[in-house]
């Protein structure tokens, strides 16, 4: 008789455990999806740089400071992606878009400039490009927080641990101006 | 609310639409049976006649479904005259949908633009992998960027939930039994198998009337259900499309322009209105048709959205 009750106990115990680590797998593999989002778009806005340096320099060729110093923001960018935490990576591209800032500032001194199609078009695809960055780093964020909150949370905690689960470090673009609170909603 | 609470809102959705989907499948195989069986048995006089179609509802049922499953978004689509947009055309349009897929770890659906001037919306398909967002050429020249992408944000909340799915298969089901009833009745009315009945006594009459009020009530039992889903998850997707663009001031003032404009979308009939998202049909609702408003009062939705900032 007893020996049924500590197989069943058993049988629970191991199924109990399988779901969890399953589940944990699930919630860091979308940790991991929606890394590889942001990575997407941050990749396609180092491409349009050259691209954007090359118009704006046709017509501003003096300010070469302004240049160099997007030029060195990607670079610098680009090798935090290879070997960075996100958190050194979310600084270099921080730099990355003031110093595109800067790029736009200096464009706007130039009224022919602006009317040229290839760099209308050019603006539009980094403004689309720096939007789906803020999206993707808030879904991401989001997904670091379930991820998070299920290995903080009793009992997974202690099986986490046992399975070797790390807690993912959020993904933070100090950027006040194009960052909008979540509004308060409720369901009533 | 938090990123973690909407996520947990939008998965606990998910499986409630997947339930809804089976019922409304079980559901309509149900009606189809019944109706089936009455009209059988009616016209044959026995109880066997009913059974005998009864294969036929079945098999009936089942393509019925598959087809609304599989090709429904494509009927809608032509339906409302929407032409699937041209690469490179409306960049403003196309990056705010790739922005606010990523937003949301989708896959971008297509795009579609109907040539009319009243501004609406609908997002239509039977998952995210084959969902189909619509606008109207109204809403292109009518709405700035953050209004476009609340109204975008709103149909990509309808797609991510799958409503998409659920409202699919409630227009054209819908649609069907509406359709089976209205057929059922006509042929009722101009005789059928009165003769036959006569030969039994009592029964034929009960099941004369059974038919029917099957054949009054089904439609409008239809549509009650088609209301009633549809009402509640309008408010939970502006609620959703605002936590995903941050700005809900964004799809509310886009709302406030839709509600002043009194233009009818010619395209949108009384099967396919609950898909946008605003009544596009304008009719002014008397009291006992608010029962079957299939949208929140629009004033109630910008009303909510005010108070989240």
């Amino acid at each position: 008789m007893e020996i049924w009750i500590v197989l069943a106990v058993i049988v629970v115990i191991g199924l109990f455990l399988v779901a969890t680590y399953n589940r944990l797998v699930t919630l860091r593999q979308r940790v991991r999806e929606a890394w590889s989002d942001i990575d997407v778009q941050l990749k396609r806005r180092y491409d349009l740089i050259p691209n954007l340096v090359a118009t704006v320099k046709g017509y501003a060729a003096h300010e070469a400071g302004v240049f160099d110093r997007v030029t060195q923001a990607r670079a610098n960018a680009i090798a935090a992606g290879q070997t960075g935490s996100p958190e050194q990576r979310a600084q270099a591209e921080n730099v990355l878009t003031g110093a595109l800032r800067s790029v736009f500032a200096v464009a706007e001194n130039y009224p022919q400039l602006q009317a040229v199609q290839e760099f209308k078009d050019l603006s539009e695809n980094l403004t689309a490009t720096e939007d789906k960055i803020a999206f993707a780093r808030r879904f991401y964020n989001g997904n670091v927080r379930d991820y998070n909150t299920a290995l903080q949370t009793f009992p997974t905690n202690v099986l986490a641990g046992m399975f070797g689960f790390t807690a993912e470090q959020y993904f933070e673009l100090a950027d006040a101006a194009t960052e909008r609170e979540a509004p308060k909603v409720s369901f009533s | 609310m938090s990123v973690s609470q909407q996520h947990l809102n939008i998965y606990s959705a998910i499986s409630a639409n997947r339930w809804r989907t089976v019922a409304l499948i079980v559901g309509f195989t149900v009606v189809v049976c019944l109706v089936a069986f009455v009209f059988g048995d009616y016209f044959s006089g026995s109880t066997n006649g009913g059974l005998a179609l009864m294969p036929v509802a079945i098999g009936f049922s089942m393509v019925s479904s598959f087809a609304s499953y599989f090709a429904g978004d494509k009927l809608v689509l032509a339906q409302s005259h929407a032409q699937e947009l041209a690469p490179g055309a409306e960049t403003q349009l196309r990056n705010v949908v790739e922005t606010l897929a990523v937003g949301l770890g989708i896959d971008p659906p297509k795009i579609y633009v109907i040539e009319d001037s009243a501004p609406n919306a609908f997002a239509t398909g039977r998952d995210p992998k084959h969902a189909s967002i619509a606008v109207t050429r109204g809403l292109l020249d009518k709405m700035d960027r953050t209004e476009l992408e609340g109204v975008l944000a709103h149909e990509m909340s309808h797609v991510v939930n799958r409503d998409i799915r659920v409202m699919l298969l409630i227009t054209v089901l819908v649609g069907t039994i509406a359709l089976l009833s209205d057929w059922m009745l006509r042929s009722m009315w101009w005789g059928g198998g009165r003769g036959s009945r006569r030969d039994r006594s009592g029964g034929g009459a009960i099941i004369a009337v059974v038919a029917i009020v099957l054949a009054i009530l089904t439609p409008i039992i239809a549509q009650i259900i088609q209301f009633a889903v549809s009402r509640q998850r309008e408010y939970l997707a502006d609620a959703s499309g605002a936590l995903l663009t941050r700005y809900p001031e964004g799809l509310a003032s886009a709302l406030r322009k839709i509600a002043a404009d009194t233009e009818p979308l010619e395209v949108a009939n009384k099967a396919t209105a609950p898909l946008y998202i605003a009544n596009p049909l304008h009719d002014d609702p008397k009291f006992f048709d608010r029962l079957f408003d299939t949208h929140p009062p629009i004033q109630e939705r910008i009303k909510r959205l005010e108070a989240m900032e």
